[in-house]
């Protein structure tokens, strides 16, 4: 099939055509790539407006559903109570992602301070605050983070303060050895020379130039965090028992493995199918930001 | 004679400090060290100060939480004397610093046993479990990356290359439970629990082999395409060396140096994984006393665990920054001339 464009006119119904058929190019070269924009564009509405998605609710079982294997009516079955666990799912959603979306700022942005700071500082500052993140990197995440939710509480909104935590060092270390290639470039120097105060060059000249690599960091973290929470929800850290947490999904559908297996499997593909599309997106933002 | 001695320790300082200026091994060593033993003491102070100073009441955390209504008055103060909580916290932390250097952490306090005990009995199941699981996680990575480099078919090295970032975002709790699901219930393999025998090892091992697989592949696979474009490559094969020749003789050898740089990344993720897969198939170990020193806040329990996990980490990069120069000829060349070794501190 050709379109030819009137070589008279190349009006704008010519450029629509030429993006139309751009977009149909990436689609059909890399096909795994839109789908998983598609699968984070789900997740993300299923988190933003549950109610579109199902009509059930995600707390209220219906005794003649109990244990109902996946059907049109329960497309990701129904659990020892008879809640539907498609409608669990999409309400589950808003609580992990918006666990993972806190976990990932502090990260960003304290990361993106301590690592600013030591490698605009340098010397003794920077030296003793990398050596600090030295021992944020020598405790396992996980580990970490699982202390972190004991002492302060168990909750979801506790267990996105400790995964923030947990990851603060990698963006600090990529933060500051990136503020120092930009510190060394010709440009920090003319503005030096040209008098331009220190708090000035690092707002308007070192913060941004040194932004992009952190910004990818953060895209590839968002999978990390994500599963994070849900390893920490599925260990039974985060929201307690009737909250639809993806992870505490899992976990209660672990018992009945051998009997029902729909109810841990089904959610678990479903956070499965969004970290490694989550995954598959930041890999991709990197390489275009290579290019 | 305080002065005699005082000058014999000046003399042996400042030789020390000489051999530390004019000899850029001795300065390696001495950073590198310095640098694992903060990284002990500071993890140390920080679980101290989260978990004895940190809250409110030390107290509460001992008592089951349900119960902590119940505990008051004398037997409030008879905790706290026993546990040292009445005494400041600088007291406190001196003394516990000082037992911890000594290797001892306190009592647990859900057993009574000592912390040291309690973590030398479970050692053992998990250093098994991670050392079959490294093993596994080798062998994947190994292949993959043989594999991806050395087919020439665009869609396979494609497809292979994807594999790792794959296995990364897979959680390791959903690997044990389809795991579970396929080869315990479904096929009746192996059993689902338990840790007798053989058969009760693969499905655990398999778990946690997984997720440890990725960064390593991921890696491999990186170096060995690195390893491929250089130039001695390109003169194995001028003076005719086959590509299978080149693969296992050259780049094979090259390319896995790299990959120490991330032993304590596998570490971690080993100890991470542990408790997720011991807590899943019930096993013993290390991983699962964590969890359920955590979730019942066995604070020096806790505290044991993770300086112990912290000091092995410590421990291994130390022993990768010190063994890289021995392995590679080129940072020992640059050692020796004394610049700061590239890419050995992980």
């Amino acid at each position: 099939m050709t379109v030819i464009a009137p070589p008279a006119a190349p009006s704008f119904a010519a450029d629509a055509v030429r993006s139309a058929r751009h977009t149909l190019g990436v689609v059909l070269r890399q096909p795994a790539l839109v789908l998983a924009w598609l699968i984070v564009a789900i997740a993300v509405g299923w988190a933003v407006a549950p109610g579109l998605f199902t009509s059930l609710s995600p707390y209220d079982g219906n005794p003649d559903a109990i244990f109902t294997p996946p059907t049109w009516e329960h497309p990701f079955g129904a659990d020892r109570l008879g809640r539907d666990l498609f409608a669990r799912a999409v309400y589950g959603a808003g609580t992990t992602l918006s666990a993972t979306l806190v976990a990932v700022a502090i990260a960003f942005i304290f990361g993106t301070i301590i690592g600013l700071a030591a490698g605009y500082f340098g010397r003794f500052a920077d030296t003793a605050i990398m050596r600090l993140v030295d021992v944020l990197l020598a405790v396992p995440g996980l580990l970490l983070a699982m202390v972190m939710v004991s002492v302060l509480g168990y909750s979801t909104r506790n267990v996105a303060i400790a995964v923030g935590i947990a990851s603060i060092a990698g963006f600090a270390r990529v933060m500051r050895a990136e503020v120092i290639e930009v510190m060394a470039q010709d440009y920090i120097r003319a503005a030096d020379a040209l008098g331009v105060s220190r708090a000035r060059a690092v707002l308007r000249h070192v913060l941004p130039n040194s932004l992009n690599s952190v910004i990818a960091l953060a895209a590839l973290e968002v999978g990390s965090a994500i599963l994070a929470v849900a390893s920490l929800g599925f260990l039974g850290y985060g929201a307690p028992p009737p909250e639809p947490e993806w992870g505490l999904l899992v976990a209660e559908g672990r018992d009945y493995l051998g009997t029902y297996p729909w109810i841990a499997i089904m959610p678990a593909l479903s956070l499965a199918a969004v970290v490694i599309s989550a995954h598959r997106i930041s890999v991709s933002l990197r390489k275009e930001r290579r290019s | 004679m305080p002065k005699a001695e005082s000058s014999v320790f000046a003399r042996w300082r400042a030789s020390g400090a000489r051999l530390i200026q004019r000899h850029p091994v001795a300065r390696y060593l001495t950073l590198k060290v310095g640098r694992a033993v903060f990284v002990i003491w500071a993890t140390f102070t920080a679980t101290f100060v989260l978990l004895y100073v940190f809250p409110a009441d030390p107290v509460d955390l001992l008592v089951d939480p349900a119960a902590v209504g119940q505990v008051r008055g004398e037997l409030r103060e008879q905790l706290a004397a026993t546990y040292g909580f009445d005494k400041p916290p600088l007291e406190q932390y001196l003394d516990r610093l000082g037992h911890a250097l000594t290797g001892d952490f306190g009592n647990s306090v859900t057993s009574g046993k000592p912390v040291g005990h309690a973590i030398a009995e479970t050692l053992p199941h998990t250093l098994v479990l991670a050392a079959l699981a490294l093993g596994a996680a080798l062998l994947i990575a190994f292949a993959l990356a043989v594999g991806a480099t050395a087919t020439r078919r665009p869609w396979l090295r494609n497809f292979l290359t994807s594999l790792p970032s794959a296995a990364v975002s897979i959680p390791s709790f959903m690997v044990a439970i389809l795991l579970l699901q396929v080869f315990a219930f479904t096929f009746g393999w192996f059993p689902a629990f338990g840790d007798q025998g053989w058969r009760t090892m693969v499905l655990p091992v398999a778990t946690l082999a997984l997720p440890v697989s990725g960064p390593i592949a991921q890696l491999l696979i990186r170096s060995f395409e690195a390893e491929l474009g250089a130039s001695y490559i390109a003169t194995s094969r001028a003076k005719g060396a086959t590509r299978t020749r080149i693969l296992t003789g050259d780049v094979f050898r090259n390319a896995s140096l790299p990959a120490l740089t991330i032993a304590g990344i596998v570490f971690g993720n080993l100890i991470a994984g542990s408790v997720i897969t011991e807590t899943v198939f019930s096993r013993q170990g290390v991983g699962r006393l964590t969890q359920t020193a955590i979730s019942s806040l066995d604070v020096p329990l806790v505290q044991g665990v993770v300086v112990l996990v912290a000091a092995a980490f410590a421990a291994i990069n130390l022993a990768v920054d010190l063994l890289y120069p021995l392995l590679d000829p080129r940072i020992r060349v640059s050692l020796a001339q004394g610049s700061a070794p590239a890419g050995a501190s992980a």
